[in-house]
């Protein structure tokens, strides 16, 4: 900006801020990360010491989080969820896409502006009006009939509902960006080249559409499996792993095996994201 | 082709029926569902009365408001901190980097963004406690005597909201300074300039959607965020999703818990909707390009 006056002492000063805020940014996770190795029951200093006792670990006081049952448990219902929230998700993107791309219809523009408003409705409000709305069906229909419909209960299902209602705009935006570039005269050869629509849509488009649904699966996958704010109203008796975190950290003696699952979560998730980076990174010259 | 025709019907009713599922069952119910409980009010067991009694005893109880407001006041603190310490590393990413590292910034950018709220605060806690990393090298380099406590206050608060929205400030800015041609500012300077007119009639001009799509995502994440201001801020955070939490998980109090989210959305969506006003953006062109 004003860089230009006296360049060097102005650009150095511009660096050191940004060195500065890239330090700000690693601080905390590195924190979060390194104690995982700390041979102590806390995680703070002194150091006292390499170990893998907080990964692997089998006897109390450290066990370590690969035999932690109730963190292993979070862990597979953290996977669980975020499988079937992407899957989810990526399958009513790609509908979205198609929708809201290749069809004209009378208030597309605010159907367009309606599916992204999820974005910016705080995800404890989408938490507990889902909630809400669940538990009345459930009630009204209890005293109705006397059927008791557990899955509108909190839970797995409505965990997954809950993260689903705002991913799936995350998903449907990625894949409405690729489909917007899509060149209409490759489906237009295939047809005149006697194709089915339907072999045109397996053979074409889909295929050309394949980075963004991965890099919106892999996103939402992630997003879902970091998701605390709308789980939280949402979740039973089958805790996935931030909830299970969360009890934990507000306990006062926590110990570095929540520093162990932090750092395995980092590394997972930055391979995930690295690998959606890629996915999209290679397309076609378009 | 008639029958092409009435392909094309049944396949946009096809691809509008996952949509309207969607939005009308997760999205557009329960929010109503939220507003109806909280007309709501229980009288005796299994009778109620409706009207805006929960909104009547949310006027008269200052806590509450107060915690909204503070809530409220504190996450435009926050959104215009992110902007103010993001905006310059968005620049330096966009215009002033190398082609090479250019890339390796934003991918270390981005790195956090996958990391959950809860891990970074967890991170912010074993720094920032009595017993944590930069007590003990204060007390170490011989700076202070005691362990010092810096947690639970209202500044660490801000600063690990700062740090958990800025990087939804930095990406949309990124996208749009990208965007611009250099000869812009090139122009700005020749036709006489300074530093700080090119800043203020050439660059936030131009980064004006990125600004405004950043400042509504990061106001909205903050002011309904959790994690955050309970773990840095302890139990008295006065957080105004903690006392929702505090309605329906503690007191089981639906209906005022119903009543304090339709508040907390009314507020966070008058509040974008003002700052799209204001700017002349709307969502489609702002919030969907990042």
């Amino acid at each position: 900006m004003s860089a230009r006056k006296s360049p060097s002492l102005m650009l150095i000063g511009y660096r050191l801020y940004i060195a500065a805020f890239f330090v700000f940014l690693a601080a905390p996770l590195v924190a979060a990360g390194t104690f995982a190795f700390n041979d102590s029951l806390f995680p703070s200093l002194p150091w006292q010491g390499f170990t893998l006792d907080w990964f692997f670990s089998a006897t109390e006081p450290k066990l370590g989080m690969f035999h932690d049952r109730r963190l292993l448990s979070g862990l597979y219902y953290s996977f669980v969820i975020a499988t079937c929230v992407s899957a989810l998700s990526v399958f009513v993107g790609t509908c979205n896409a198609f929708l809201f791309v290749r069809h004209y219809f009378p208030g597309k523009n605010a159907l367009y502006v309606v599916m992204i408003l999820p974005l910016v409705i705080p995800g404890v409000i989408l938490g507990i009006a889902l909630l809400v709305l669940a538990s009345t069906i459930a009630n009204s229909l209890e005293q109705a009939t006397g059927i008791e419909l557990s899955f509108l209960r909190p839970g797995i299902v409505l965990v997954v509902l809950g993260q689903f209602s705002f991913i799936v705009t995350i998903a449907s935006l990625v894949i409405v960006a690729r489909l917007r570039k899509f060149d209409m005269a490759m489906e237009e050869a295939a047809l005149n080249l006697g194709a089915s629509r339907a072999r045109v849509l397996a053979t074409v488009t889909l295929p050309y559409l394949r980075p963004a649904m991965i890099a919106a699966g892999i996103v939402g996958f992630l997003v879902s499996f970091e998701n605390f704010n709308t789980t939280l109203f949402l979740v039973g008796s089958e805790a996935p792993l931030t909830v299970i975190m969360y009890d934990r950290m507000v306990k006062v003696g926590s110990t570095p095996v929540l520093n162990a699952v932090s750092l395995v979560l980092m590394l997972g998730s930055g391979v995930l994201a690295l690998v959606s980076i890629l996915v999209q990174r290679d397309r076609s010259p378009s | 082709m008639r029958s092409q025709r009435d392909i094309r019907r049944l396949s946009l009713f096809l691809l509008l029926a996952p949509f309207a599922l969607w939005i009308v069952l997760l999205v557009a119910l329960p929010q109503l569902g939220m507003l109806f409980l909280s007309l709501r009010e229980k009288i005796a067991p299994r009778v109620y009365e409706y009207g805006f009694a929960n909104y009547v005893s949310f006027a008269g109880e200052p806590i509450y408001w107060n915690t909204l407001l503070r809530t409220a006041t504190m996450s435009l603190l926050v959104t215009a901190l992110a902007l103010v310490i993001g905006f310059p590393v968005a620049y330096y990413i966009a215009k002033i980097a190398g082609r090479r590292s250019r890339g390796a910034l934003f991918l270390l950018i981005l790195i956090p963004l996958w990391v959950s709220d809860l891990i970074r605060a967890f991170g912010w806690i074993l720094l920032l406690r009595e017993t944590g990393v930069v007590s003990s090298l204060l007390q170490w380099s011989g700076l202070v005597s005691g362990g010092i406590e810096f947690l639970y206050t209202d500044a660490t608060v801000v600063v690990g909201l700062v740090y958990t929205v800025i990087l939804f400030m930095i990406v949309p800015l990124v996208s749009t300074l990208d965007g611009m041609d250099e000869a812009m500012i090139e122009a700005g300077y020749n036709l006489g300039g300074n530093g700080f007119t090119v800043l203020r009639r050439i660059i936030i001009p131009y980064a004006m959607p990125g600004i405004v799509s950043g400042c509504i995502v990061t106001f909205m994440l903050t002011a309904g965020s959790y994690l955050t201001p309970i773990l840095l801020g302890g139990k008295n955070s006065s957080w105004f999703t903690a006392q929702i939490y505090d309605q329906f998980i503690t007191r089981y109090n639906w209906e005022a818990g119903a009543t304090f989210g339709v508040l907390l959305l009314a507020f966070t969506s008058v509040v974008v909707w003002i700052g799209l006003k204001l700017s002349g953006q709307s969502l489609s062109t702002t919030v969907a390009r990042s």
